[in-house]
Formats: C-alpha cells, sequence, structure tokens
C-alpha cells in the first residue's frame, strides 16, 4: 500500500463566466457539419421555474457507431473512428438551449451477459451548480435494446425513465434536461 | 489487451473511487442560485461502465505556443502580480495524470472578467483575457504564468465579495475523472463570507483548494511562484491481480 495516497481535489461551481473558459468553437461537432450520417441533439437546460438555464455547459461521451471507444482502458482494445472526436461541449445560449452534431453510438457490452442500448454520457455544469450532475442519452427507436439495458432498466420509475429517451426531431434529436421540477431528467451518482 | 466478443466477463472494468465526502452538496442555501438547480429527486446509481471508465483524450489537441501564458496573450503586459501557478495532476491512487487538458479562466488584477455579463465598476485591461490551457506533461506537471486575480463583488448577500481565484477545468482519462473546480490563495480574508468555498463540507477538503506560496519556484525580478497539485479520482482497484511477493 502506498502510505501517501492522495485525497480528491473538491468541485466547485463553473460560474456565471463559464463562457470565456470552456466555449470552444468546434465543440458541438464530434463529427464534421458534412460527415453523412450526421444528427443534432439539440435541447434545452432548464431550472426548477421553468426557466431557461443561460449559463451553463453540456459535455457529451459516447461510443462509435461500432460501440467502441478510441481509448486503451477499454478492454476490447482502442479502435479509433474516422472524423469522429467521441466528445462534444457547448455552452447554453441566452435561450438555454444547446446542440451536438454526432453519430449514432452503437451498442456497448455491459457487465456480464448484458448489452447497453446505444447511448450518450452527458455532463451539465452551469452557475449555481457547485457539482457537475450527469445524466444519459437513449434513443427513442430502439425499444427492445431500451428495455434489456442493465442502466435504464435499473430506474423502476416509467416517468422517470422516460427522461432519459430523446425525441425524434427533423435533423436528429430533442433532448431538453430539467435540472428540477415535475419532470425532472434522471441524474446519475457517479 | 486482445478483442474479446461481446458480453464476456472481461467487460467487468475497475471502477472509480466515489468521492461523495469530498465535493459540496448541490442544494446549498447560503449559494442562492443552488435553489432552482439542484435536482430534487434523489441520484440513481451509474455503475461503471466502459463509457465510464473512458473519456476523451484531448492531450494531443491543438495548444498554443502562448497558450499556458496569460501575460504574453496581448501587445503589451497586463497590469497585476505576474504570478507562476505549477503543479502535478495526480490520481488518488498516486498515479500521475499525463498529457491531459486543463484550461483556467480568471478574473484581471482589478476582479473584472472579460465577459460581457461582467459590468462591476472595475476597468477591463485591455492586455489580458485571463483565458489559458497547457497539458500536463509525461509526470503529470502543469505550469502557468499569469497575474493573480482580484476578488470581486457578487449579488449573492450582503457586501458579498468572491475571494481571489482561478477557475480550473479538467479531463483526466475516464468520463468519472472530469472536474471543474477553483483554486484560491492562502491567508485571504474573504473566506468566512464565500459560500463556494463554505460549501465544502470538510474542511480539510477545502483547504486542497489552496495553493502554496513557493519561494523556490519565485522567479527573482520576475514573478512570485504558486504550487497547487489537483487529484482526481482514482480507480477502485488494479485491474492486474498483483502477484508480487511481498514477505
Ligand atoms: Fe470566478
Amino acid at each position: 500500500m502506498n502510505d501517501t495516497t492522495p485525497e480528491t481535489t473538491p468541485s466547485q461551481t463553473v460560474g456565471p463566466y463559464l463562457h470565456i473558459g470552456l466555449h470552444w468553437p468546434n465543440g458541438p461537432f464530434v463529427v464534421a457539419e458534412d460527415h453523412p450520417g450526421g444528427i443534432w441533439i439539440r435541447g434545452t437546460l432548464t431550472d426548477g421555474a421553468g426557466q431557461p438555464v443561460p449559463d451553463g455547459l453540456i459535455e457529451t461521451w459516447q461510443a462509435d457507431p461500432n460501440g467502441r471507444f478510441d481509448h486503451s482502458d477499454d478492454p476490447r482494445g482502442a479502435a479509433s473512428y474516422p472524423g469522429f472526436r467521441a466528445f462534444g461541449r457547448c455552452d447554453t445560449d441566452e435561450r438555454g438551449e444547446f446542440g451536438i452534431l454526432t453519430l449514432r453510438p452503437g451498442a456497448v457490452p455491459g457487465p456480464g451477459d448484458t448489452v447497453q442500448a446505444p447511448h450518450i454520457d452527458v455532463s451539465v455544469f452551469a452557475r449555481g451548480m457547485l457539482h457537475r450532475t450527469v445524466t444519459r442519452v437513449y434513443f427513442p427507436e430502439n425499444t427492445e435494446a431500451n428495455a434489456a439495458d442493465p442502466v435504464l432498466s435499473g430506474i423502476t420509475d416509467p416517468r422517470a425513465r422516460s427522461t432519459l429517451i430523446a425525441e425524434p426531431a427533423t435533423d436528429g434529436y430533442r433532448f431538453d434536461i430539467r435540472l428540477q421540477g415535475e419532470n425532472e431528467t434522471v441524474f446519475f451518482d457517479i | 489487451m486482445t478483442t474479446t466478443p461481446q458480453g464476456n466477463e472481461k467487460h467487468a472494468v475497475p471502477g472509480y473511487v466515489r468521492d461523495h465526502g469530498t465535493h459540496p452538496p448541490l442544494d446549498y442555501p447560503g449559494y442562492g442560485s443552488t435553489a432552482l438547480r439542484h435536482p430534487k429527486r434523489p441520484l440513481q446509481l451509474l455503475p461503471h461502465l466502459l463509457t465510464e471508465v473512458t473519456g476523451p483524450l484531448l492531450g494531443e489537441g491543438p495548444i498554443g505556443e502562448l497558450d499556458h501564458d496569460l501575460t504574453r496573450q496581448h501587445a503589451g503586459e497586463p497590469q497585476g502580480q505576474r504570478i507562476i501557478v505549477h503543479g502535478r495532476v495526480r490520481e488518488s491512487d498516486g498515479r500521475p495524470v499525463p498529457h491531459t487538458l486543463i484550461e483556467v479562466w480568471q478574473a484581471n488584477a482589478g476582479g473584472r472578467y472579460r465577459h460581457t455579463g461582467d459590468n462591476w465598476p472595475c476597468p477591463l485591461d485591455p492586455n489580458f483575457t485571463g483565458v489559458g490551457r497547457t497539458i500536463t506533461d509525461a509526470e503529470g506537471r502543469y505550469r502557468f504564468v499569469t497575474v493573480r486575480p482580484g476578488a470581486y463583488p457578487w449579488k449573492n448577500h450582503d457586501n458579498a465579495w468572491r475571494p481571489a481565484h482561478i477557475h480550473f477545468s479538467l479531463f483526466g482519462r475516464a468520463f468519472t475523472q472530469r472536474l471543474v473546480t477553483q483554486m484560491y490563495f492562502p491567508g485571504d480574508p474573504l473566506f468566512f463570507q464565500d459560500p463556494m468555498w463554505n460549501s465544502i463540507p470538510d474542511e480539510k477538503a477545502r483547504e486542497r483548494l489552496l495553493c502554496r506560496f513557493d519561494y523556490e519556484n519565485t522567479q527573482p525580478e520576475w514573478a512570485l511562484a504558486y504550487e497547487w497539485d489537483i487529484v482526481l479520482r482514482g480507480r477502485e482497484s488494479t485491474p492486474f491481480e498483483s502477484e508480487v511477493d511481498d514477505d
């Protein structure tokens, strides 16, 4: 055992001026605009009064269309997918809106013999949030895979579960994130 | 590492420590804006699966030559006390976090941010943007050159002032390790009334946000140095079975 095991550094809010520090012009583009198969995932970040959150930041992380990650900690080995960054970042605008242009992720192995339905991990940061919150986007057409997903099926309340399913839109999907209120999004203890 | 068929037990990956005791709660009445912005439903436990134990490795991304030096991003030098901020990024199991992106942003020496939403009556500095980025080296070390930020007022409570701080954003190498935080300076008289600082329940954990004045690395005739080490969540157990005889 290492007797100098350091303790972790606490989180603090991004504060109201996150836009100067964390805005990336190419942040929303997990793939380039002309990439075949690109889908926009757009949504509004709202607070407990239903008001848009204009000082928030959304980040996404996901598998590629083959369900692989370009990362050596994946026991299947790192696999790259041309033109695909896997990571997206978008600060919210004055209407609380964000958008990420990406590709549909593939299914990803879960614990044991389970398979996780295609999903995107999402971090939410904002002024007024002392720590990020984490949620997941699932896709409405994957009815069977969603039903078998080990994470989704762990959420017993069907109404809560439905907050993690994106809605079809003309150029992709809508995924609104409600920090609080009647239809509060399910957030994870990560 | 070899490719294995889907659904194999080899996809059982080591998780990361859950360091709840370190972090502030999402609901903290002293910080007014948390009231409408904290989830009220209990958080749902997310096991650390493949999406969580991987993450963006942005180290190789484009970092400009002067991105780490906030005093050299304009024609002239900014006003204020020039400082060096450096340190190491490690995981809680002690391993360094090499080649990881660090982003910083801060107010100028007078406490004003170059942001359209900041309009308290303190002048902007034409020679200071207040935004930097760098990547850690092979040993997890980072270094910024900047000016010491000023305290600034906000409207959270009567006569509310933020202690001087620099905002830090870190990725580590896994989604679980993502961290956004703030670095503070030792001996700041404003901590007693600052809800961000006081939201961290454990006093020892708060102190981990303090940099240390570093006389050894202070550069004569040029800049004061401060050292700040950052620790991200480490793995719960190592993926390799230890075969070592330790008796
Ligand atoms: Fe600040």
